[in-house]
């Protein structure tokens, strides 16, 4: 039953990713392409890529995305109730026992100790997104080495780390150098 | 009474609309959209006190499942109780539903393109770039906190995940477990 695995599959995404963000992007990878194969490694990497330019939580856009292309629109619906639905309990108890006790602190630390793993996984995640982007999803290997792609990913890094520019920005100017690459090398030909 | 919930309904329609539209119009992360909801609902309708604001983004940050979705939570609770809740999830959720449906149902087209191909290609490689960026920053706060406890459970999680490809959620559950246990031991430790 496909709308059961969807459901299921979301619901775990949304229990345990902690941080947000780019904290879901592993779990997602790990259930939609490792674990049940609904996408490939590039197909999540576009995906991931269209999450980054349009809004809204990167969790919810998987969720909706996923569904539609698995099981349609109600496929949508379930992939994303899924994806909220831990959220609404959980929430809604710590929002009860905030406005009772307002004091939280060892909750907080205890999910607070979660964050370096949390880093841990973002940085796994992001590697497997480059490992992609410098072999083209071949085998690893000097012959293999696209790099165009490496050059981008370099410059980009520098612009984010050192002059701290908008991401969404960099990734447009990314995607324009690629084209540019491209169209040159095409006509080079 | 037909005053108080004509009052309920105004009130609801606002947080509809609201988290509508900061939801369409916030790129990023989940704590571009806390700051949006504090200018929204602290700075504009002083609705919230600003240490409680604080206080909701602490505790979206801290449970799981997107913050944006936590904080519309919390916020829809203060602000409506039940109703609120679902008011503002909604009003959260619908705008990335719909404009991801309708990028998904070009995607196919979209991705045959030649020329979008390389765009895309492009931006994978800006995605890296990005994340690894997100990734120094935080890595960064780890690592400044000397926290030796902290910095093993962030190398035992990378090996387990990039290495050994050990399922996700058994690491998280992992760390919550050396959490819960480090809490344990602090306070045994205080009570001394």
């Amino acid at each position: 039953m496909i709308y059961l695995e969807l459901f299921w599959s979301f619901l775990q995404v949304g229990m345990f990713s902690i941080g947000g963000g780019y904290a879901a992007m592993p779990l997602i990878q790990s259930q939609v392409v490792n674990g049940h194969g609904w996408l490939t490694m590039s197909e999540f990497t576009d995906l991931i890529t269209i999450a980054e330019m349009t809004p809204g939580p990167i969790a919810v856009n998987s969720a909706t995305f996923v569904g539609i292309r698995i099981a349609g629109i109600p496929g949508a619906f379930v992939a994303t109730f899924g994806c909220i639905l831990p959220s609404c309990i959980i929430v809604s108890l710590l929002a009860f026992v905030y406005y009772r006790y307002k004091q939280v602190s060892a909750l907080q630390s205890v999910l607070g100790s979660l964050r370096p793993a949390v880093v841990a996984l973002i940085a796994a995640a992001g590697l497997s997104i480059l490992q992609l982007v410098v072999f083209g999803g071949k085998e690893m290997g000097i012959a293999n080495v696209q790099w165009v792609e490496c050059g981008i990913f370099l410059a980009a890094f520098l612009v984010l780390r050192i002059w701290k520019k908008n991401p969404i920005l960099v990734m447009l100017c990314c995607g324009a150098a690629e084209l540019a690459a491209g169209m040159i090398s095409g006509a080079l030909k | 009474m037909e005053k108080k919930s004509s009052e309920k309904s105004k009130i609801l329609l606002k947080l509809f609309t609201s988290t509508l539209y900061i939801s369409a119009f916030t790129f990023g992360g989940g704590f571009v959209i806390i700051t949006f909801m504090k200018k929204k609902f602290v700075d504009e309708y002083h609705w919230i006190e600003e240490d409680e604001m604080l206080d909701l983004a602490a505790l979206a940050q801290s449970s799981p499942g997107a913050i944006a979705v936590n904080a519309a939570i919390l916020v829809g609770w203060r602000m409506g109780g039940f109703a609120g809740m679902l008011t503002a999830v909604l009003g959260t959720i619908i705008p990335p539903m719909t404009l991801l449906s309708v990028i998904s149902f070009f995607y196919a087209a979209f991705a045959a393109d030649p020329y979008i191909a390389l765009l895309l290609k492009g931006m994978q490689a800006g995605v890296a770039a990005v994340i690894l960026d997100v990734v120094c920053g935080l890595g960064k706060g780890v690592v400044k906190n000397r926290n030796v406890i902290h910095l093993l459970v962030m190398a035992a999680a990378f090996l387990a995940t990039f290495v050994w490809s050990v399922n996700v959620i058994y690491i998280i559950l992992a760390a919550a477990f050396i959490g819960i246990c480090t809490e344990l031991w602090k306070r045994k430790g205080g009570r001394k």
